[in-house]
């Protein structure tokens, strides 16, 4: 059997560290390859190294039988390779024609030729069924829709072989949905699919082989088959995972109390609309809904960090609308922002400033306004030990840490308030499995010990496995709530899409 | 004399010239992610060098071009802080403009040796122009036509850049590379190339703006004649978006201006007061502008899962 690509005996050192050790993938034409692995397992240095972005320290790329070497991606785009980004690389001010020609303009006499331009993609978007409007301007499309401009314009380019970098990593369920059946028929068109991921369901739907990388060495090379969801979780995390902490039967007083909560509305539609929502002492309440129907906003107002129209929030015996955002912090308020770099962290902080973040207000830290490193420096680096947080140092730029490990830091600092409430807002959004598992174990803890948890997660299996209650949003309200023993994905879908 | 006759379009026109050229040239810089504080110095050293390209050449052709080109060099030097040695690209543009202002006072006593400012009656200004068939218009004749060729080129430069950005592949992707500098590298198009080429352009047009300056109405060059100039067409240019139809409408704004903050004076008004008016307007426009303008770089990345 030939194949269309075969990286054999890939490493790549940097300094000291071994990045990848020895790593081999093959590929033929028509087939799914998802290479899967926890962040730091070496998956984006291949991919790097294949798409031109890196050069090897040794090992050899062949491609379509020849050795190749690629000095840059423009090589990499000329050899038939293309990579749809993680962040996607996209001109939000251009027409969506615009990006997905640029770099390869149709001309007429010199000029650019728009119209031949808008008809190619049209073309290409039908031959792959592959839906966008050539005229929207990419700024105002959905982030499904963006991405769907990064295929298209992967292919435009004429790429054979497409690398997905973690693409469903920021989309909704409908969309992954989509995008899985994209994959499904480019595969079947005759390109080969390299698919980067650590999302085990999605792989076990669409890979025909998959690649399990830890470390930076491949710790197994299966076909689909022959495995299941559990076999490549242990390869991944190089341990079976546990099963998590038993909850404690417990039957809480209204922690937090939010009265007929409502912002915006005068003239068009509420924001948040009358919503009214209570959290128990040991209880977690999970927020489902697509992204956009007011759970952000329920989370600014809740934190004060957002004005609200109407209505009223209470934590225990303290009023808290109104008052200000270290208030409610010292009223018990702890908050894993959903946004880590907007809300939680500066990214020119060092590790330890980051972690500092709210602790330089507790009296153990700040001696008449004077902060007291030497007690804190214990308690950061119980933080990272338990966490496993990867830092080359405590002085590190929080900005320069991966975003899961910057995740994981927050994380700590919140879990380490000790607060009485936490808002948990995609708490595990970027960390891989062995990391998500920590958090999921420390958030149950933290309920068994009685204080209340408010979980807004776009991920439904982080809901469903985490929640004692669901509460679903849909535009501004809470359309239902179901309990941890009623609800499943499918009821919770069809809610979360504005259905019964 | 009133105050609002047709003299006083035909001297507006002749004052925009100078400030839309020099703001198309900040606009090609902010286009490609550059923001180019320095206009202020690109014009002055335009203007000093035709001045000494006039004297020793006695050709006015020579003496554009010689502008052009002083100015293109000083436009380098700023090119290399910002693009090359990536140095803040407001800060190296102050320096070059105070730069600028020192070169040229101390190459006045240098090469002329006088003190404030130089005239020789020997040199020859920008001739005017008269346009056939316009020329010939009541009221659109005199307010048309007899400028000099460098307000006409202004008015073509605006055409010819529009025609550029929206209409080339070229300016396609001068676009891009302001939009969004990173995704323009991952499509290998040539960054530095692009940013470069803006960079010698908007020296070419300060050039010539400030050629219009010493050579246009009065032939002669003073200490810091721009006089605040370049700020006003960084204003105009950001008024503008950056578009060029657009800086031509807000360039027509300070020209109507500067040409006002003359005839007042003719009125018997404290030339110390008029001088202020484009700069009262020049707030106020900052008014309006909050925070639009070239919007560049940002992208706003999403944290992902």
């Amino acid at each position: 059997m030939t194949y269309v690509l075969e990286m054999k005996e890939m490493t790549k050192k940097y300094g000291e560290f071994l990045a990848n050790d020895k790593i081999s993938i093959h590929l033929k034409k028509g087939e799914v390859l998802a290479i899967v692995g926890e962040n730091g397992a070496g998956k984006t240095t291949l991919m790097r190294m294949l798409y031109g972005l890196e050069q090897p320290t040794s090992g050899e790329i062949i491609l379509n039988g020849r050795n190749v070497k690629f000095s840059g991606p423009l090589d990499a785009i000329e050899n038939g390779i293309g990579m749809v980004h993680q962040h996607f690389m996209l001109f939000s001010d251009f027409t969506v024609t615009e990006n997905i020609v640029i770099g390869h303009e149709p001309k007429r006499n010199g000029f650019f030729n728009r119209k031949a331009a808008a008809e190619k993609v049209k073309e290409l978007s039908d031959q792959y069924k592959i839906n966008v409007n050539p005229l929207k301007k990419a700024g105002d499309c959905s982030i499904g829709e963006q991405q769907r401009i990064e295929i298209l314009k992967v292919l435009y380019q004429g790429a054979d072989i497409i690398i997905l970098d973690e693409p469903t990593a920021v989309l909704t369920p409908l969309e992954v949905e989509e995008l899985l059946k994209t994959i499904e028929f480019l595969a079947l068109q005759g390109k080969s699919i390299i698919l980067i991921t650590h999302k085990l369901p999605e792989v076990m739907k669409v890979a025909d082989q998959i690649t399990v990388l830890r470390n930076g060495r491949v710790t197994g090379n299966v076909l689909k088959q022959h495995t299941d969801v559990e076999q490549l979780a242990t390869l991944m995390v190089g341990r079976e995972l546990q099963k998590l902490t038993q909850r404690v039967q417990l039957d809480g007083e209204p922690l937090l109390v939010v009265d007929n909560l409502t912002i915006g509305g005068k003239e068009e539609k509420p924001i948040l609309d009358d919503l009214s929502l209570t959290v128990h002492r040991g209880e977690i309440v999970g927020i489902a809904g697509v992204s956009g129907n007011g759970q952000s906003e329920l989370i600014l107002a809740i934190t004060g960090l957002r004005k609200i129209d109407n209505g009223s929030i209470r934590l225990g015996e303290t009023i808290l609308d109104g008052t200000s955002v270290a208030n409610r912090r010292s009223a018990g308020l702890a908050h894993i922002p959903e946004d880590r770099y907007l809300w939680g962290a500066a990214k020119e902080a060092t590790v330890e400033e980051t972690g500092l973040m709210g602790y330089y207000r507790k009296k153990t830290f700040n001696q008449s306004s004077f902060i007291r490193l030497n007690g804190f420096r214990e308690l950061l680096k119980g933080w990272i030990d338990r966490f496993e947080i990867k830092t080359p140092s405590l002085d590190e730029k929080s900005g320069n840490l991966s975003g899961g490990n910057l995740q994981k830091l927050i994380v700590a600092r919140e879990l380490g308030f000790e607060t009485d409430f936490l808002i948990a807002a995609e708490p595990t959004r970027g960390v891989d499995i062995g990391a998500m598992e920590y958090i999921h174990e420390a958030i149950i803890e933290k309920r068994n010990n009685g204080d209340g948890v408010l979980l807004v997660s776009s991920e439904l299996t982080e809901i469903l496995t985490l929640s004692d209650r669901i509460a679903v949003m849909y535009e501004g309200k809470i359309v239902d709530i179901l309990n941890r023993k009623e609800a499943t994905e499918e009821k919770l879908s069809v809610l979360m899409a504005g259905g019964n | 004399m009133e105050l609002l006759d047709l003299s006083f379009f035909t001297s507006a026109i002749r004052m925009i010239s100078p400030i839309l050229l020099a703001a198309l040239g900040g606009a090609l810089c902010a286009r490609v992610g550059i923001f180019n504080v320095g206009l202020e110095g690109l014009i002055l050293a335009g203007a000093f060098s035709a001045i000494v390209g006039n004297y020793y050449s006695g050709s006015v052709l020579v003496a554009v071009l010689t502008g052009a080109l002083g100015s293109v060099l000083v436009s380098l030097l700023f090119g290399l802080a910002a693009i090359r040695l990536k140095a803040n690209p407001i800060v190296a543009g102050i320096a070059i403009n105070f730069l600028v202002l020192g070169l040229t006072t101390f190459g006045l006593r240098a090469i002329f040796d006088v003190k404030g400012a130089f005239y020789d009656k020997n040199m020859e200004g920008l001739p005017k122009l008269d346009i056939p068939v316009i020329e010939g218009i009541p009221v659109v004749g005199k307010l048309l036509s007899g400028h000099s060729p460098l307000v006409y080129i202004a008015f073509l430069a605006a055409i010819l850049l529009y025609i550029f950005f929206y209409r080339t592949v070229t300016g396609f992707r001068v676009l891009a590379v302001g939009k969004n500098e990173a995704a323009a590298r991952s499509l290998g198009l040539k960054v530095t190339l692009l940013q470069y080429g803006a960079i010698v352009a908007c020296g070419i047009l300060c050039g010539l703006a400030g050629a219009q300056l010493s050579l246009g109405q009065v032939t002669m060059f003073t200490e810091g004649m721009t006089a605040g100039r370049g700020f006003i067409a960084l204003v105009a240019m950001m008024l503008g978006q950056s578009h060029p139809i657009g800086i031509v409408g807000s360039s027509l704004l300070f020209g109507l201006m500067d040409a006002l903050s003359i005839r007042l004076q003719g009125f018997s008004m404290p030339t110390q007061f008029t001088a202020m008016l484009p700069y009262i307007i020049t707030i106020f426009a900052m008014f309006f502008l909050k925070d639009r303008g070239a919007d560049s770089q940002l992208s706003g990345q999403q944290s992902s899962r």
